[in-house]
This record gives C-alpha cells, structure tokens and sequence, in this order.
C-alpha cells in the first residue's frame, strides 16, 4: 500500500502544476481584458481575405520599408 | 439605411450632405475618414457595425506639445531607441469596428509596427518605431481616423497604475487549497466516527496522520495569505473600537485552525480544514463578485483630467513655444487656439474670446469677452484664436483652488458603516455570549467536553452567509444598474443610495438638456420678406447664439445679401434691398427698455424700427416634471445653480411646489451648502454634471453625475447616469431601498442556518462532515437567495 505516496505525490505535483500555470497566467496580464480577445478571434478570417483580394503588391512596399 | 444619415457616424446630414461613392456623409471630415479607409482596404469596418465611426475633429497644432522630449518621455510606458510603446485612451472605442481597425493600425501607416486594442479599459496600445514615426504623428492619424486621444494632466503625473491583481491570486490559493483539501478528506467521510482503536477500517487508519497532515499543509496559505485580510481589517477595527463582520469571520477562521491543527497532533480527530478552506474560498468569492468595475469609467477624476498637458506660450521675443501646464507662471503669455481650454486665470490680451463656462460655471451660454476683461481657468475658448497673460499658476486658479478642500482627501467609506458591519457587531456580541454561556454549562457538567463547544459554537456561528449575504445581493445590483446604464462606483454606493432623505439638483446639465435650446419669440410678427432676411443673416454668422437661432427658424430660401457687417461683441447688421436688419444685444438694436433682463435673449430690428426678441430656453429634460413629483413624496428637493435667476419662473412651473431653488450658486457654495445640511443630519444625494459641481459632490453621501455621453468627461462622484436615464432615477432609488431589503432577508436566512448549527455546538456533537455540510449549504442558498431576488427586482427596472 506504499504506493500511496507514490500516488499522492502525483496528483499534489499535478495540482501544483496547474496552480502554478493560473498563476502564471494572471501575472502575464491573461484575464486584465477577458472581453477584447473574443471579438478579435472574429476577425481573422475576414483579414485574411481581404489581404489575399487586393493586398500583395501593397504588401511588397511594406516588407521593403521593414527593412 | 436612412438616406438622412451619415454613412461613417450615423449622424443626421440635414445641413450639409456630401455625396461620395454614392453614400451620404455629414461633412468632409467623415468622407475624408471613409476616403482613408476604402483606399486603404479597410472598408470591412462597415460591415462589422453600420455608422460606427466619428467625425474627426480639426486639430491643428492640438498636439505639437508632443514634440516635446520630455513629456513624450512621461506618456510612453516603453521607450527605447527603436521602439516605443505607447497606452492611449480613445473614448470613442464603442464596437467591433473600433477594434478591428484599430488593430490594422499598420494597413493605414506601416510604421506602425502593432497595436492593440483593451475594449473594457478603451485604451489602444501602439508599438512604433520613434526613429521612423513620432508619437504626434501616431496620435494625428488617430485624430484624422475619428479616434482622437484624449491625452490629459492626469496621464502625465500618475504614470503607471499597476493593475492590482492580489485578489485574484487570493481566491486562486483559495480555491486551489479548497478542491485538494475537500479531496484529501474524502477518506475521513467514507470513514466516519472511526480510528484504529475502535476498529475502523484498517488502510484509512493507517495513513489517517498522512492525509490529515498534507491538509494542514494545504491550509496554510490560506490562512497565512488569502485570509490575510480578514485578519488585518478585524485587527484594525477592534483598535478603533468598532466589532465590525470582520471580527467573528477572523475569530472564526482562527479557532478553526487552531482547534484543526490540535485535533490532528494529539490524534483526536481529522479536524475541519475542509471547512476552513471553503470558508475563505466563499468568502473571496463574495468579494470578486462585489468587485465590479467599470475601467472604462474613471470615478475619481478632478480637473487634472480635463486640463491639457500642455499650451503654448509666447516668449517676450515673440517666438511660441510648448510649455507644460505646471510651468506656468503668472506673467507668461499664453495662446489659446479653438476648442482649447484656458490652463490659468488671466486677462485677454488679444482677440475676441467666446468663452464657454458651462463646465466650470453652469452658466449656458457661451460669454464674449473683450480686450482687458478676466479669464478663469477652465473655460473653453469656441471661437478663433486669443492670447492671454497668466494671473495665477494653475493651482492657484480659481477653479482648481476647490480640489484643495479637505474633502477630496478623505475616503468616503471610512465615514459611514455599513448594513453588515452594524449587524456584525450585535452579531459577534451574540455569538460570543452563547459560547461562553455554553462552556459554562459544560465546564459545569463535564469539563472535558467545555473547551470542544465554545470553539464549536465559534467555528458554526462563523458568518460566512451573513458576510455573502451583502456582497452578492448589491454585487448583482451594481451589474444591474450598470446594464441600464446607471453606473455605480462600489456597492457601498447602493447602500448609501438606500438612505437618502435629501436629493440636490444642479440645473444646467443636469435637469436641462445640454445638446438642445430652445427658444421663443417675443414682439411684433415678423413679415415673410424679414423673416427670411432674419435667417439669411444668421447664415452667414459663426456666433454660437446665431447658429442656434439659425438652426431653430423655419427653413427659408437662401439669397446673397447686398450688405452684412458683423459687429464683435453687439451684434449683425445685413441689408437686402430695402430692408436693413439689425439683429443683436438689445444696445445694438436700438431698445433700452429692456434692459436688465437676465434671460439671453437676441434682439431683431428692422429698418431702425424694433420688431422683437427670441428669448433663449434651457430645454429641460423629459418627464422631469414627472420624476420630481415622485420624488417628492419620500426626498426634500432643491435646485442648486451656478446659472442667473433668469429661468426661476418657468422652473417654478415644472418642480414640485415650494422646492428650494437657489441661483448663482459659486462651486464653493455649493459644497458648503451640502456641508450644512449634513450638519442638521440630512442624508445628501447630490445630482450634477461639471467641475463646478465637483466639490458638492464629493461631500455628499451620494455624488451623481450625469453624462450625455458616459465616455466623455464626468467630474469625481460615486456614480455616473446616462442622462436619458434621469427620469428613472428614483426608482433606482426605490430599487436600492429594496436591495437592503433582500439582504436583511438573506440575515434571516442564514442565522435559520446558524441555529440549527448551534444546536450540534452546544449539544457537543459537532462532526467535521457536519460542518462541512452545513456551512457550504447555508452560504449557497443565501447566496442563489440574493441573486434570484435581485435579479426579479431587477426585471421590473426599466
């Protein structure tokens, strides 16, 4: 039945893990603005489309004036 | 779409209609923007949300205190020497639209390197090379998109709020401890009133000291730093002599984890760390719940946030150079451009000022001023440029001299007890009796079993529902009120909302409209030739009383006229034909037998004959004769104005009779006016709109102001209302009335609970799964009590 330390050991170390990562997260500013980031997975696609439409030549001047 | 309306802001295009790309824009400025976009690619900003945009403002020369190194320095929160970052806050963030094009930022100038949008917060964050592209330019682009900054004193001297976090990090541990500690006690649950001595299964015996150890563990962070300040603020109030909720909750929390710990060194039993845990963790989640708040918002303004950073000031040389507000000295010449705010008071020098004070006075209409007469900080020049000498520095100012009062540095919630504190003292004194009288009885009976009840009654009696009780009901209340735009600094607010006996109304801004006037008018009917000589005229005048005029008279057919002349400060004089109109003060006109009227009023003279006046109305607002008749069945009301007596007629007419109304009314005034009914016991509601209200708002119980526009400027207060709202003011009065109500019946509720824990204490038959029953029981139904209550109380709020 020692092998209940073995166990318990795990999932405390598993939690913790998980603890640590939330705590990571909230340090990093993850839930500062919980709203702003589910509008703009919206977007994606649409810009996407619209640089693919009629961007390309516009694109060549940027990467120029980049470097 | 209507075809009235502009197709970048939604605005109405009856003056002035562009027709571009076959869409109907209400000036140049929103087809300039439109122009931008299309050719830019960005036209999807029409399609995610129809009109979202905002006509851009002229703002030539706003900005140029951006060239200034250092205060370019104090803005950015990075800067390095190819990167820059910048947080800028744009009130006019409202949609998607606003994001997404935001974001694009880089279709738009590539310069750009990124930039970010905090929809709650309306602030946009740009990445940008300085080398490359200045932060004036950077802010011009916005400015010529429609989202113009507002780039204030206040960004310049509190650099950096750090966003406080620790509550977060409270319930994380909390709740962390809670779910592995409710884990680890599973064995104990499956194994009830047993041990090895009595011969309870024998593999939950065997590693009983393990799991009971681990769950000390686990509990000392929660003791240790997420109840911390449960701990602080009990340790604060018994020192000033108060028994505030904190009080039983800390003694509880305490005895929990002392009598716990004991329990496991001396194997008595698993103790109640279980209990313990989720104690913390509910009560932490009362409060996250309580900790609404609207960061688009700011509270807690004063004049630093509606003053520039910067003006322009005019060495004796006569070279023009940006000068920082905190710089100026009494003696400098400043310039003031359009639309810019006067930073100190001083005299005009040069120009003709239109002064608008509505802000800072209340007064309505803008004031001419000429050559030599005093200019108070915080008025907004509308027309043209002026230069002006410095009398005073800016703190020195008239206006700003208010923010030095005292009552801008005392925090309102240290002055006024709440409804669970004046419960949680009876509380605690109940409580604490019933333990002692309770070991008495024991020590009395059997003195082994005294010291296990009164810590017993204790940890029961712990007021973990009475202490949710008041968050989560005016938590829910707060979200309430904030979806019908009725926004509230903190539930403390509600609570003091639910005792006023007194509510003071500013008028101009608060119970009239700012955005329209009206006006009537009086004498002799002007003929159909003059009347439309009366509109050409006013066609070709910028004066702010021309132009309301211009847009009020019937619509009129537009012809030259042969002769106009305008003159500064009198009035126009137009000729057509035969007729020769004057229109004007009532001097310029040619009548003195009005004089001394206080109404604003414009004088018409034809062919030196006097025809009549337009007087000008503040419009009030709807139903506000109708909302202060409620009112004033349970309030004492009165009107406190900067304004001239010139409307106390036509108010007398709306108000309830006999309501107090007092007239040219100075910031200071005000304030005191507030103090001394205070004084006599009145429990104060102040309802107003500007910086000159600001003083009498802070010294209120309850500060309200009201806003047209909630993303522009609102002075210091404890709540912010949408004007269109104003007409239900009081039964958000009567609905916060009714939330103290709901939490007084969550009391009840709970103490049913307390009793029937009670009943185990003092009996001495307290079991761990008891109290880990009981307590998360009575804290969950108080809990979906208050929040099932409100949020019917809620539906019926219009």
């Amino acid at each position: 039945m020692s092998v209940i330390y073995v166990l318990l050991a795990i999932s405390i170390s598993v939690a913790v893990l998980f603890f640590m990562a939330f705590i990571f997260s909230v340090k990093s500013g993850q839930y500062d603005d919980a709203y702003t980031p589910s509008v703009r997975m919206l977007f994606e696609d649409e810009l996407v489309k619209s640089q693919v439409g009629e961007l390309p030549p516009d694109m060549d001047i940027k990467t120029e004036q980049n470097n | 779409m209507d075809k009235q309306s502009c197709y970048h802001c939604g605005d109405d295009c009856e003056q002035v209609s562009v027709t571009y790309d076959e869409k109907n824009f209400c000036c140049t400025g929103c087809k300039t923007v439109y122009e931008i976009f299309a050719s830019n690619d960005l036209s999807y900003y029409y399609d995610l949300q129809e009109s979202a945009g905002a006509s851009p403002i002229e703002v030539e020369g706003k900005y140029d205190f951006l060239d200034t190194p250092t205060i370019v320095e104090r803005l950015t929160d990075f800067d390095d020497s190819d990167l820059q970052i910048v947080n800028l806050y744009i009130p006019h963030i409202h949609c998607s639209s606003c994001i997404w094009v935001l974001e694009n930022l880089n279709k738009l100038n590539p310069l750009i390197n990124s930039s970010q949008v905090d929809f709650p917060r309306k602030t946009v964050r740009i990445h940008y090379n300085p080398i490359q592209i200045s932060l004036k330019e950077v802010v011009l682009l916005l400015a010529k998109i429609g989202y113009e900054p507002t780039i204030s004193l206040d960004d310049f001297d509190n650099k950096k709020k750090l966003t406080d976090r620790s509550l977060t990090y409270k319930l994380g541990v909390a709740g962390f401890a809670f779910g592995n500690v409710m884990f680890l006690s599973f064995p104990d649950y499956f194994d009830l009133s047993s041990s090895a001595s009595t011969g309870g299964e024998f593999w939950l015996n065997e590693y009983e000291v393990l799991f009971r150890w681990l769950m000390f563990a686990f509990s000392l962070p929660v003791v240790g730093y997420a109840g911390k300040d449960y701990f602080t603020s009990a340790f604060k109030g018994l020192r000033s002599g108060i028994l505030n909720i904190d009080v039983p909750i800390a003694l509880g929390i305490l005895v929990l984890f002392l009598r716990s710990t004991f329990e496991i060194i001396f194997n008595l039993g698993s103790g109640f760390f279980d209990s313990l845990t989720g104690l913390v963790f509910f009560l932490l989640l009362g409060k996250f719940f309580q900790q609404k708040t609207y960061s688009f918002l700011s509270f807690e303004r004063d004049y630093k946030s509606y003053f520039p950073i910067a003006v322009t000031k005019i060495n004796p040389s006569g070279k023009e150079e940006t000068t920082q507000v905190h710089d100026i000295e009494p003696g400098d010449r400043l310039l003031i451009r359009n639309e810019e705010l006067i930073p100190a008071d001083g005299i005009l020098l040069k120009g003709n000022a239109m002064i608008d004070y509505s802000f800072v006075t209340g007064e309505s209409e803008p004031q001419q001023k000429q050559s030599g007469d005093k200019l108070f900080a915080g008025g907004k020049q509308v027309k043209g440029v002026i230069e002006m000498e410095a009398l005073k520095s800016v703190s020195q100012s008239y206006l700003t001299q208010l923010w030095s009062n005292a009552i801008f540095k005392t925090d309102k919630s240290s002055r006024f007890q709440t409804l669970t504190d004046s419960i949680g003292k009876r509380f605690t004194v109940t409580v604490l009796s019933i333990a002692v009288l309770a070991s008495c009885f024991w020590l009395y009976y059997e003195p082994s079993k005294a010291m296990n009840v009164f810590t017993a009654v204790l940890i029961i009696a712990c007021p973990c529902a009475i202490a949710l009780a008041a968050p989560f009901t005016l938590g829910n209340m707060l979200r309430i009120f904030g979806r019908k735009k009725f926004y509230l600094k903190d539930t403390l607010t509600i609570e003091q909302l639910a005792q006023i006996d007194t509510a003071i109304f500013d008028k101009t801004g608060t119970i009239t409209s700012t955005k329209t006037s009206t006006a009537t008018y009086e004498g002799m009917p002007l003929n159909h030739e003059e009347a439309s000589l009366l509109k050409n005229t006013l066609r070709a005048s910028n004066h702010p009383l021309s132009r309301t005029l211009y847009n009020l008279l019937a619509e009129q057919d537009i012809y030259p006229l042969d002769d106009y002349d305008e003159y500064l400060g009198k009035g126009l004089m137009a000729r057509k034909g035969e007729n020769r109109m004057k229109i004007g003060s009532a001097d310029f006109v040619g009548n003195t037998d009005v004089q001394g009227l206080l109404d604003t009023a414009v004088h018409v003279a034809n062919n030196d004959r006097y025809k009549g006046r337009y007087v000008f109305h503040n419009q009030y607002r709807e139903g506000i004769s109708e909302t202060f008749k409620a009112m004033s069945k349970n309030l004492r009301l009165a009107i406190l104005s900067g304004d001239n007596e010139g409307e106390k007629s036509r108010l007398e007419k709306l108000l309830p009779k006999l309501t107090p109304l007092y007239f040219n009314q100075k910031p200071e005034n005000k304030l005191k006016f507030i103090k001394s009914l205070q004084e006599q016991g009145q429990k104060v509601l102040m309802v107003g709109d500007g910086l000159n209200d600001a003083g009498a708002l802070a010294q209120a119980h309850v500060g309200i102001a009201i806003s047209e526009n909630t993303n522009v400027f609102s002075p210091a207060c404890d709540g912010i209302m949408d004007a269109i709202k104003f007409r239900e003011l009081h039964q958000y009065i009567q609905a916060s009335k009714k939330a103290l109500k709901i939490i007084r019946l969550s009391f009840l509720l709970s103490l049913l609970y307390n009793s029937i824990g009670l009943y185990f204490a003092v009996t001495g038959q307290l079991e761990p799964v008891i109290a880990a029953i009981l307590m998360p029981l009575s804290s969950i139904s108080v809990v979906v009590f208050a929040t099932v209550t409100t949020n019917l109380l809620g539906r019926k709020l219009k």
